[in-house]
């Protein structure tokens, strides 16, 4: 009996579900990643990034290390400049951190990142990666105007400086006020200035953008040829359609 | 050759099937732009056969593994996106042809007599396609594939007095799980696409048993050459309807290849965005939609409001209207059979199907707010109302007469 008004709950709670998803995802303004898989050099400063910051806790678990041949680089340079010395080019980007402690540090598991991009899309990574501000009220110390109360720390702090909220008040249509977050500021200089910041980002999300799609270049490429035979193709079922009813009447 | 043949054909009838069903099937001669979709559905099914082959070699039905192993495909088997590819856009490609094709069949009155069998068998194609699709769409194993399946079964469980006991029986567990996915696998790759095939042939040789209808809906069989006793207004199929089918499988090919090489996600319709999540059964996603081919039957089953603290009236209202489709050539009451000589009425209430049949589509898509259930109800009452107000509107429909022969070529 308990369990079947579990499973009618359940059915009842998914089919009115994306109400309550309405109400408490508010829009968030994306800016666009600069996406361009032409970029080789580009492509390979990300992947460089990736391997250094991201990957000693997120995993690419679909990714081989051997696959950024793709992007312009040699199998010694993979080696040499991208490898701990215990892989191999062959390997999958797969990390040694414990899922079940990970999730305890961060109260979430860290997800594996080979199709991130996919499914959250590229403008979203590269705006999230720009929108950590200090709040001592988390764990980390850190907070994330896209992703709220994210479990993630702002790995990146040392390059990008520290920013802060600068708030504004609004009225709601009940009439209360809330204080909301205008935009972020830099409290504290990093490593770089914002411009080269962004610029690294940039990379890292061009990068990840590319690694959730491998065969994308080699898809659209095969694509145009198989749409020029298909238009010659075209051309000439056309003509053999046209002969064979001309005695149709 | 002709010795090899005799012997053959001495055993088998293979000149008399080829005769009968390509170069001495008379079709009529003015099929147009309509006709080309039951060629296609065709087409496609043979290309979900022949790549959903090749993704079985390397898809792993294992929900440790699934879904790491159809990145696998997309990365390190040769050629595996294309095949990947080619059967995610496949599957929507199947939905959009046959929903064309049971288009043709609504505008020229090809499910009227004497085809009802050949529209029965039609509509089950659709419902096996249905279920087709839904079990496959489990295997990628991502989040959009676990919570549609658990939305989807529970439905079974709103079912009065044996729900319970029949959406465990269908999971084969109390939740979606690794046993759910291994049967749903079973039942993609061998046991509907066996009983998909036996009611295709069963749909074309019914067809060929009567013949085809046409765009004025008159039987062409009426009016035979007195000697030759082919119908006067009749072509063989093959050669005329083979090279006119080839050109549009081109233009098919053309739509599809610039789906597969340069859109494989068509905006997140043909490939969910979540569904490059793996599936996580403690995390319930924020928005669940099926994908767009089932959205106006989701649409009815929001639309219905729960009654007595059931779903139920709501799963069987979107039971009702897929299974409502078998009754239409009953529902029918016309002289005619085409929209060409139809009255007014028909074509209003056909205008007002398809609005909605669309409006359903495109709400099943959206989140729920009020003014979408209550767009949803009207348009459900309006999808109903087109088939249950048949008998009455078609009886008493102004109708032009018939011609003798085909008016077109």
């Amino acid at each position: 009996m308990k369990k079947m008004s579990f499973a009618k709950g359940l059915l009842q709670a998914l089919l009115l579900l994306p109400l309550a998803a309405m109400a408490s995802e508010a829009e968030v303004h994306l800016d666009r990643a600069p996406v361009n898989f032409q970029d080789h050099e580009s492509l390979q400063r990300g992947a460089a990034v990736f391997v250094n910051y991201c990957l000693s806790c997120h995993s690419a678990s679909a990714m081989r290390y051997s696959r950024m041949t793709d992007i312009g680089l040699t199998e010694p340079q993979i080696k040499d400049n991208l490898l701990y010395a215990t892989d191999k080019p062959g390997n999958t980007m797969t990390i040694a951190m414990n899922k079940k402690e990970a999730k305890g540090w961060f109260g979430a598991t860290p997800p594996d990142l080979s199709v991130i991009t996919r499914s959250r899309g590229a403008d979203w990574v590269y705006t999230y990666l720009r929108s950590f501000y200090r709040d001592d009220s988390r764990p980390t110390g850190w907070n994330n105007t896209v992703f709220d109360k994210v479990g993630m720390p702002h790995v990146l702090h040392e390059l990008q400086g520290q920013m802060v909220p600068v708030y504004k008040t609004e009225t709601d249509h009940e009439g209360k006020t809330h204080q909301v977050i205008e935009r972020l500021e830099l409290a504290q200089p990093g490593k770089m200035t914002l411009a080269e910041y962004d610029g690294l980002v940039a990379d890292l999300v061009n990068y990840m953008s590319w690694m959730g799609e491998p065969a994308k270049g080699k898809r659209e490429h095969v694509g145009i040829a198989v749409l020029l035979f298909l238009g010659i193709f075209f051309v000439v079922a056309f003509y053999l359609k046209k002969e064979f009813w001309k005695d149709v009447h | 050759m002709d010795k090899l043949l005799a012997w053959v054909d001495a055993r088998l009838p293979l000149t008399a099937t080829y005769k009968a069903h390509l170069s001495e099937y008379f079709a009529p001669k003015n099929f147009n732009f309509w006709y080309y979709f039951g060629s296609l559905a065709l087409l496609v099914l043979v290309i979900q056969i022949l790549s959903g082959i090749f993704l079985t070699m390397h898809y792993k039905p294992d929900a440790e593994l699934a879904f790491s192993s159809v990145e696998y495909i997309m990365r390190d088997v040769p050629w595996g996106w294309l095949i990947r590819y080619i059967h995610s856009t496949g599957a929507s490609a199947f939905f959009l042809v046959v929903y064309l094709h049971m288009y043709r069949g609504l505008i020229y009155g090809s499910y009227r007599g004497p085809r009802e069998l050949i529209w029965i068998f039609g509509v089950l194609i659709y419902l096996v396609l249905m279920g087709e699709a839904f079990f496959g769409y489990l295997l990628p194993w991502g989040q959009m594939s676990y919570w549609g399946a658990q939305v989807i079964v529970n439905l079974f469980s709103s079912v009065p007095f044996i729900g319970e006991d029949l959406s465990v029986w269908i999971r084969g567990d109390f939740v979606v799980s690794d046993a759910t996915l291994n049967r749903f696998f079973a039942f993609h790759v061998i046991a509907f696409p066996l009983v998909l095939l036996g009611l295709v042939a069963v749909h074309l040789v019914a067809l060929h048993e009567v013949g085809s209808n046409n765009p004025d809906g008159v039987e062409i069989k009426k009016n035979k050459d007195p000697v030759t006793h082919i119908p006067v207004d009749g072509i063989p199929f093959h050669p005329y309807y083979t090279v006119k089918d080839i050109l549009g499988v081109v233009v098919f090919l053309i739509v599809f290849s610039a789906i597969v090489f340069f859109a494989p996600e068509m905006g997140g319709y043909f490939l969910e965005a979540n569904n490059f999540i793996p599936a996580d059964p403690l995390k319930t996603p924020p928005h669940i939609a099926p994908v767009w081919y089932f959205t106006p039957y989701y649409a009815v089953l929001r639309a219905i409001p729960p009654m007595f603290g059931s779903q139920f009236p709501g799963v069987a209202a979107m039971g009702v209207a897929v299974l409502i489709f078998f009754a239409l050539p009953w529902l029918d009451k016309s002289p005619v059979k085409s929209i060409r000589y139809r009255g007014p009425k028909f074509k209003i209430a056909l205008a007002l199907f398809i609005v909605a049949f669309i409006g359903l589509g495109w709400l099943g898509i959206q989140p729920v707010t009020p003014l979408y259930t209550w767009m949803a109800r009207i348009l459900t009452a309006v999808y109903f109302g087109f088939f249950f107000l048949m008998p009455w509107y078609t009886k008493n429909d102004t109708h032009k007469p018939e011609p003798q022969r085909v008016t077109d070529k």
